[in-house]
């Protein structure tokens, strides 16, 4: 076992190395391109007996890559952001197939404007499509995680796809300390895939798509799915066990630090979970009693062993890198969703909006947000959702805007010449 | 913990620079993380990468809000205030500009009260300036003054042998000048104080207000925007229009060049824009008559003149 530096996209392509992948359906997008070059270099060198493939776009790259899955081969991919967009209506109908495979999402936050930053806006997209979501916050993690998913989906009881995600930037281009795991290892982890009955061949001919009227089938089907995905909450546990026995390191479901005593917890995914955990920290050192509490399943969502992690806290500071449109938070709704009517359930959610588009969360404010979901569990009433955004980066705005106004003033005279 | 920015424009090495100081840093010991930041992705365009050191494992991300240590590989940056050089710079953080400059000139153009030094560049040396990622990551090394010579010349040559023996040899040597350069000041540059939760003031939030579409929507219009923002000082390379040699076949040159920022003056001669030509030279390969030349952005601000071209 050796360690190095390894970015994050590099460790997604080491993962699917060590998990020997045999096709690698392609389509370049930035913050991802480095995870399927890295593998396109390693293929040529003759080190990765795989085979890449560019497809003219991400709809047809997740196509390749489950069809790929469905004639019984580890198939793995990866996109980000507007890449993913594209090829939603393949991300939504995959899963149906039941054919397993491992796609990496390098988050980067959307269009409009558009932005080449992080936030998981994209990947928060796919929620509801049936793909397992598994959520890093270190390059170690995304390593782990890409050999993890691959026997996770390919589980019989589980068979769907997983969406392994990095934050642009923040992983995805940041070197920091990997353990590479034995490659015997993780070959003992993760033994050949046996696709069962899934066994597409050319000569007998299957359909992966069929049509149902009346709804009864299509509720079967679809909450077949559903089932599956459920099903998946367990087999991670075991599938994680595993991985700590092969390769010694385990990877919860659900990742806390220092929650057990806290009375205020931030939640949150991704890589600034890291930036929480050292805040909580610092504040501690400060004599705050804070926690953090960091899904790393999102689909499945671990609701037992969030219960479990929040019960008896006074107050969850949950920071969304992430909006929906006319609601707010993602995970503050879902968290909720989770909690409600719980005995012990902390009465406090307050809502918090960060790091949308690369933005940084400062130390400050994560004090600052453990102190408004303290004073507002003294009040007993959750706070209004807060975006954390400051007089600086509005005066930035309005110097921009100020700059439009001389264009709409010039319009307005009927233009001018450069 | 050791908190080191490197700041230049895309192409100079930067992201090698910290590659190289991350690698050196771990090589000895330290647990370290290195990342670029590279916004537009674009040759000249500002960028800077972040490279962070410690004995404990480093949970802080993102970009260096109070450097220990900021170096400068391109002083035309310092100017910029996009480019952020001398962001969360404060008195305890070392300031390094490679520069044909004093150190005096630049104290006193700053009016900084920290510390400040200067990695000597010549006016006009272009091989320097090839290798200006690895001697700015060998100035860095030397400052902290924990890492060894070994260690810096195992990092650079795994970053740099992937183009060949000869420009591992190369770099070594420019690395090692500035090693050597930096030899007065080994060790100057320390850890910083850790951040304490508890004295930092709190964040200036505010409501962000709600405002009709006609102003909240991100659009451009017309050429306005194009006219303020000025993108000359991206450029890196400058093209130079040789009017004895120019046919004043106008429509080429104009037409050619991406951003319209050559127009055509009274006389019927070309001229260029020159707060708003990024340097793309596209001009320098259409022109017919081989009129316009590339010349060192540098070196056309010292208004020396370049040699013609061939």
């Amino acid at each position: 076992m050796s360690r190095l530096l390894l970015t994050g996209n590099a460790a997604a392509a080491w993962g699917a190395r060590l998990a020997q992948v045999d096709y690698v359906p392609a389509f370049p997008i930035t913050p991802q391109t480095e995870i399927i070059e890295t593998l396109g270099r390693w293929i040529d060198a003759g080190e990765l007996a795989a085979r890449l493939v560019l497809l003219e776009s991400e709809h047809s790259m997740v196509t390749a890559a489950a069809a790929a899955a469905a004639t019984g081969v580890r198939a793995f991919t990866a996109t980000s952001s507007q890449g993913l967009l594209y090829a939603m209506e393949m991300i939504f109908t995959v899963p149906g197939w039941r054919a397993p495979f491992v796609l990496v999402n390098v988050s980067r936050g959307l269009a409009t404007p558009i932005t080449l930053e992080p936030d998981h806006s994209d990947v928060l997209a796919a929620r509801d499509s049936g793909f397992l979501q598994l959520h890093c916050a270190t390059s170690q993690e995304v390593l782990d995680s890409v050999l993890i998913a691959h026997r996770w989906t390919e589980d019989p009881r589980v068979r769907l796809p997983a969406i392994v995600n990095l934050d642009g930037f923040h992983l995805s281009f940041t070197r920091e300390p990997v353990e590479l795991p034995d490659a015997a290892a993780a070959a003992r982890f993760l033994p050949p895939f046996d696709p069962e009955n899934v066994r597409f061949r050319a000569s007998r001919p299957v359909s992966q798509a069929v049509a149902v009227l009346g709804g009864g089938p299509y509720s079967y089907f679809r909450y077949e799915i559903h089932r599956a995905a459920e099903s998946a909450l367990a087999v991670y546990d075991e599938v994680a066990g595993a991985f700590a026995s092969a390769c010694g390191r385990l990877w919860p479901a659900v990742e806390t630090h220092r929650a057990e005593d806290a009375e205020v917890v931030f939640f949150l995914i991704g890589s600034f979970a890291t930036k929480a955990r050292d805040a909580v920290d610092r504040l501690r050192a400060a004599g705050v009693p804070v926690g953090l509490v960091r899904p790393r399943l999102l689909r499945p969502y671990p609701v037992e062993a969030i219960r479990r992690a929040l019960r008896g806290k006074r107050a969850v500071a949950v920071v969304d890198q992430n909006l929906s449109m006319g609601k707010g938070g993602v995970l503050h709704a879902e968290l909720a969703s989770a909690l409600y009517g719980e005995p012990d359930a902390p009465r406090v959610l307050a809502s918090f909006i960060g790091g949308l588009g690369g933005r940084d969360i400062a130390l400050e404010e994560f004090r600052e947000m453990a102190q408004i979901a303290a004073r507002a569990a003294a009040d007993g009433r959750s706070p209004a959702p807060r975006l954390l955004y400051t007089e600086g980066e509005l005066r930035e705005v309005r110097k921009l805007q100020g700059i439009a106004q001389a264009e709409r003033d010039d319009l307005a005279r009927g233009g001018s010449e450069p | 913990m050791y908190r080191i920015r490197f700041h230049g424009r895309g192409g100079q090495g930067v992201k090698t620079a910290g590659r190289v100081l991350g690698s050196a840093f771990f090589a000895d010991g330290f647990e370290a993380q290195d990342a670029p930041r590279y916004g537009a992705e674009r040759r000249g365009a500002p960028i800077f990468a972040s490279v962070r050191a410690a004995r404990a494992p480093i949970a802080e991300r993102g970009p260096i809000r109070q450097p220990d240590l900021v170096v400068v590989a391109d002083e035309s940056l310092v100017p910029v205030a996009a480019a952020g050089v001398l962001d969360g710079i404060g008195p305890h953080s070392t300031l390094l500009i490679r520069s044909a400059e004093t150190p005096d000139t630049w104290r006193e153009r700053l009016r900084a009260t920290g510390p400040l030094l200067v990695l000597a560049a010549q006016a006009g040396d272009h091989e320097a300036a090839r290798f200006l990622g690895v001697a700015c990551a060998a100035a860095a090394a030397r400052l902290v003054g924990v890492i060894s010579r070994a260690s810096l010349e195992q990092a650079l040559r795994a970053e740099v042998a992937e183009f060949g023996a000869l420009a591992v040899a190369q770099s070594l040597e420019h690395a090692m000048a500035a090693w050597e350069a930096m030899a007065p000041h080994a060790g100057a540059v320390a850890e910083g104080v850790e951040p304490r939760a508890d004295t930092l003031a709190a964040p200036a939030w505010i409501d962000l207000p709600f405002e009709p579409a006609t102003v909240s929507a991100p659009s451009v219009h017309g050429t306005a925007t194009s006219v303020q923002v000025r993108t000359g000082l991206w450029r890196t390379m400058r093209p130079v229009i040789d009017h004895e040699r120019c046919h004043r076949c106008t429509w080429i040159c104009t037409t050619f060049c991406p951003d319209a920022a050559i127009g055509v003056d009274a006389q019927g001669a070309p001229a260029i824009d020159y707060d708003h030509c990024k340097g793309c030279l596209v001009c320098v390969a259409v022109c017919p008559p081989h009129a316009i030349r590339a010349v060192p952005e540098r070196d056309a601000e010292r208004g020396a003149s370049a040699p013609a071209a061939p």
